[in-house]
């Protein structure tokens, strides 16, 4: 158990921590704006791979690195589109679709990152998002260094959460969002366009999803490695439940889960002689598992997530 | 922009949506062909002629639609009941452990007793991967899609872990494989040549026995009440959350199949690289399929031969492999939408 505290104390684990976290930010965010709406997006694993792909291709063909971000960003948005075009518009089925666009968008983007690279062995590497020290507070101890020292794109990351919050509480573009995904019909009949608030959302969700998965592979690391999203995007949707829909337990929940993780790592290196790696890397999927579990009785779902808005049809 | 019901639904219409999903399918990843700087209609030339220019060809077709047919069954009867069991991936490898721990000398039986002794405890692994999930969904409403998603990720570390481990075969020179099926267990092969096996067999005996189920059986009959209207199957007095874990544990079970007909028909013996992601093409399958247990048959056939062709079209023209997951992915959107548009239609007037 010292072992554990030890770890805690380190500036390293907590460095890693906030680096971990920061996709699981992107993506619980972008999942839980969707869903807010009222449509369940699980396309979000494959939007994590576009996005991962994308971005990375953009920096690795010669342009830099926000105009990656903003690349990976707008296909996100695309592919939201089309998830928003079939389960908002056709009011398809919310779960078939969602694992069409994640089959569909991960294997475009193998596709594409062969079709460019057709003869890379070894993962070609881009310069990454480089740590920016915040002068001062980078001084601190501990947190210093873990908080302040870190890559652009994680400040961005820690920034959207009070935004994303603020927005969806506090504005009367986030009040529409909300009551999409509560009552559709009051909505309509305020003269709001159901339809367009939930593309928005979803289109809106799945952007932050891709600048999740580009973080991975452009503040992260610096290549781009098939299977890298590794049911990430499936552990930001098990997230979203166990923060009850708020932005702020999202947060929370993604600093837990991100530090469980960092603290896995560091105790494969203690305890690695007596327990295999593998029970190491099973722990986010089941905690994720008991995550749903613990929140699952005290939450209240979004009242119309998963039902689709037909005008003039009766409810 | 007004959607609605179509007054009458033409059976010719409902039956050629699959056909429409995949020539629209087809048409999308005919300009990524393009793209890639070969000639289409070559290339799609090559594709068939991969799937089924030889003898050989056909046989390994129907070899690699063996589990396809399998997880394409779970995920149909599945989906019948809108339980979304994303989970067949790893009930197959749940299946292939069960095939492994009995099937490598711990039991030993005549082989008429032994293959279908391993069937069974393949099924029963299969399904018991499905318990937590399903009650969970019963009992808590927790969605099932996330649950079974994430289990796919620790039923295939707990492989991981076992071959690299505790059952990794030491005469395998590092490889992290588990030790042969015994003779008794192995599916034999059908055909002198080839690898095609009796797994093929037992998967069309499945299909035809799911299919009479959902049709003749009450069972099958509540699995469709539960899933056009949950609400209105209580209140006629089906017993929802009783049939949603039946189908559980028959959607599991069918999956986990697939990983003892992987096993013990295919290889022979369990590695990581079992199943290059049947449960996920399974969803494809029962798609195309439109959840039919009959025509589960043909979409496994059809989705085995852009595989396979499709390793034989990348070889001559130089296409990256991942087009026949895209063609994957893609005709599962596209079969959404077709059999929308058999039932419903676009009113563009106000």
């Amino acid at each position: 158990m010292s072992d554990l505290f030890d770890i805690l104390l380190t500036a390293g684990f907590w460095a890693a921590t906030i680096r971990i976290v920061s996709p699981l930010i992107f993506g619980t965010l972008g999942e839980l704006i969707c869903e807010r709406a009222g449509v369940l997006n699980l396309g979000i694993e494959g939007i994590m791979t576009v996005g991962a792909m994308s971005g990375w291709m953009w920096v690795y063909q010669g342009g830099d690195l926000w105009g990656g971000v903003l690349f990976a960003a707008c296909m996100g948005g695309l592919f939201g589109l089309l998830h928003a075009i079939f389960t908002v518009y056709l009011g398809l089925s919310q779960h078939v679709t969602g694992i069409g666009i994640t089959l569909f968008a991960s294997s475009l983007s193998y596709f594409v990152y062969r079709m460019l690279l057709p003869n890379a062995t070894t993962p070609p590497k881009i310069v990454p998002f480089q740590p920016i020290a915040v002068p001062y507070l980078s001084d601190l101890p501990i947190i210093g260094p873990a908080l302040f020292t870190q890559s652009a794109l994680t400040y961005l990351a820690l920034a959207i959460v009070p935004v994303t919050w603020y927005v969806l509480f506090r504005t009367p573009v986030g009040l529409a969002v909300r009551m999409s995904g509560e009552n559709p019909v009051a909505v309509e009949a305020q003269g709001i366009n159901v339809l367009a608030v939930r593309t928005g959302a979803v289109m809106v969700g799945s952007a932050f999803m891709a600048i999740g998965g580009a973080f991975i592979t452009m503040s992260w690391f610096d290549a781009f490695y098939f299977g890298m999203i590794n049911g990430r995007g499936w552990i930001c949707v098990a997230l979203v439940i166990f923060a009850s829909w708020r932005p702020g337990r999202a947060l929370i929940g993604a600093v837990l889960f991100a530090g469980l993780e960092a603290m896995q790592v560091r105790a494969q290196q203690s305890a690695g002689a007596f327990i295999p790696y593998q029970f190491f890397l099973m722990l986010p999927y089941v905690m994720s598992i008991i995550a749903m579990i613990v929140m699952a009785s005290r939450t209240k779902y979004p009242q119309a997530l998963l039902v689709p808005f037909r005008r003039g049809e009766r409810v | 922009m007004v959607i609605e019901p179509r007054q009458s639904v033409s059976i010719l219409h409902a039956g050629l949506a699959p056909i429409w999903a995949i020539l629209v399918s087809m048409i999308i990843c005919a300009a990524l062909i393009n793209w890639a700087g070969a000639p289409v209609f070559e290339a799609y030339g090559l594709l068939v002629k991969g799937a089924f220019g030889s003898a050989f060809a056909i046989k390994e077709t129907l070899t690699r639609s063996i589990p396809l047919i399998f997880t394409g069954l779970a995920v149909s009867v599945a989906f019948r009941a809108k339980f979304y069991n994303i989970g067949a991936e790893g009930q197959l490898y749940a299946g292939a452990l069960a095939a492994t721990f009995f099937g490598t000398g711990l039991v030993t039986m005549p082989a008429p007793l032994m293959i279908p002794f391993l069937v069974i405890v393949g099924a029963l692994a299969g399904g018991a991967l499905l318990i937590v999930p399903v009650l969970l969904k019963t009992h808590l409403k927790v969605d099932e899609v996330v649950t079974t998603l994430l289990l796919n990720f620790v039923v295939l570390l707990m492989v991981s872990y076992l071959i690299e481990g505790p059952w990794k075969d030491p005469m395998s020179l590092g490889w992290p494989q588990a030790a042969s099926i015994i003779d008794e267990g192995v599916l034999p092969t059908l055909m002198a040549k080839g690898r095609l096996h009796l797994g093929l067999i037992i998967a069309l005996i499945m299909a035809v026995l799911v299919w009479l189920m959902m049709r003749y059986t009450v069972q099958g009959y509540e699995i469709r009440a539960v899933g056009h209207n949950a609400k209105a199957a209580e209140f006629s007095g089906v017993r929802v959350n009783r049939t949603v874990i039946m189908t559980a544990m028959i959607s599991g079970g069918l999956a986990g199949m697939a990983g003892v007909s992987e096993t013990a028909g295919l290889k022979g013996y369990l590695t990581l690289d079992l199943s290059p992601g049947f449960g996920y093409t399974g969803i494809a399958v029962a798609m195309l399929a439109q959840l039919n247990p009959l025509a589960v048959i043909p979409a496994a056939v059809f989705l085995s031969a852009v595989y396979v062709g499709s390793d034989a079209m990348s070889r001559a023209v130089n296409i990256p492999t991942y087009i026949a997951d895209v063609l994957v992915g893609v005709s599962v959107l596209a079969v959404l939408c077709s059999v929308m548009f058999s039932q419903y239609r676009i009113r563009w007037s106000k």
